[in-house]
């Protein structure tokens, strides 16, 4: 308390602390939030499958989404991240994981949604192991907070049988 | 600033910032408006630092009585 810069030093440090407190006091309130999420997904219609040059397959689908994720917005959330991602089995790995489609929910007004979509990334197997296989969609979402941990969470939707030939 | 002024606004800094903090999560909670919640510290903030660190003049009200300097080289 000497000087100005002395107690402008003395300010600044306590007013950071206090605002580091804030920002833990508002995180930690979203861990009372218990959203209830309503979603579902299924695919349309198969437009492609086809083998690659490389030798891969490749599947290119029509999508129906619809979802409303309003609970899972807090006065702590900056945007929820969603994606589709299509989980099947092969014989080389036990779970195969590939993002069809994503999406950024920047408030609770663009919460709740119907959509019919191309899926905006292909479903490309590392192989050619696709031949009538099971695949099963689930929508992931990862809640970003302004402050804080981010909450990611997932729902299986549906899942569909790919085709024993291409086409 | 004499000892009695220090002590006021070392006292004033501290419990201000803290009013504010608390005010600042109450309002933003209750109107879910974080950016408001920010909004309301950070004036604080300012408001606090221009009542506590300038060396205003009702921080000297109980000025150091200095030897004369006569008395002082005796």
């Amino acid at each position: 308390m000497h000087s100005f810069v002395y107690r402008l030093n003395t300010l600044v440090t306590f007013a950071a602390v206090l605002l580091a407190m804030l920002c833990a006091a508002a995180s930690l309130l979203d861990a009372f939030n218990s959203p209830t999420v309503h979603a579902h997904a299924e695919v349309i219609k198969i437009n492609r499958f086809r083998k690659q040059l490389s030798g891969n397959d490749e599947v290119s689908l029509a999508l129906n989404i619809s979802m409303d994720l309003r609970s899972l917005f807090t006065w702590n959330t900056k945007q929820v991240f969603i994606f589709l991602a299509a989980e099947y089995e092969t014989s080389k790995n036990s779970l195969n994981q590939i993002s069809l489609w994503d999406h950024i929910v920047p408030d609770k007004d663009h919460a709740k949604f119907q959509a019919q979509v191309a899926n905006k990334y292909p479903l490309i197997d590392q192989g050619s192991n696709l031949h009538g296989k099971k695949v099963e969609l689930a929508l992931h979402w990862h809640v970003m907070p302004r402050t804080g941990r981010m909450i990611q969470d997932k729902m299986a939707v549906s899942s569909f049988y790919l085709p024993g030939t291409y086409t | 600033m004499d000892w009695q002024g220090q002590k006021h606004s070392e006292f004033l800094m501290q419990i201000l910032l803290v009013v504010f903090a608390v005010v600042a999560f109450a309002v933003g909670y209750a109107i879910e408006s974080f950016q408001m919640m920010i909004l309301i510290y950070a004036s604080g903030v300012l408001l606090t630092a221009l009542i506590t660190v300038p060396n205003w003049p009702f921080f000297n009200r109980h000025p150091l009585k200095w030897l004369d300097p006569s008395e002082a080289d005796r």
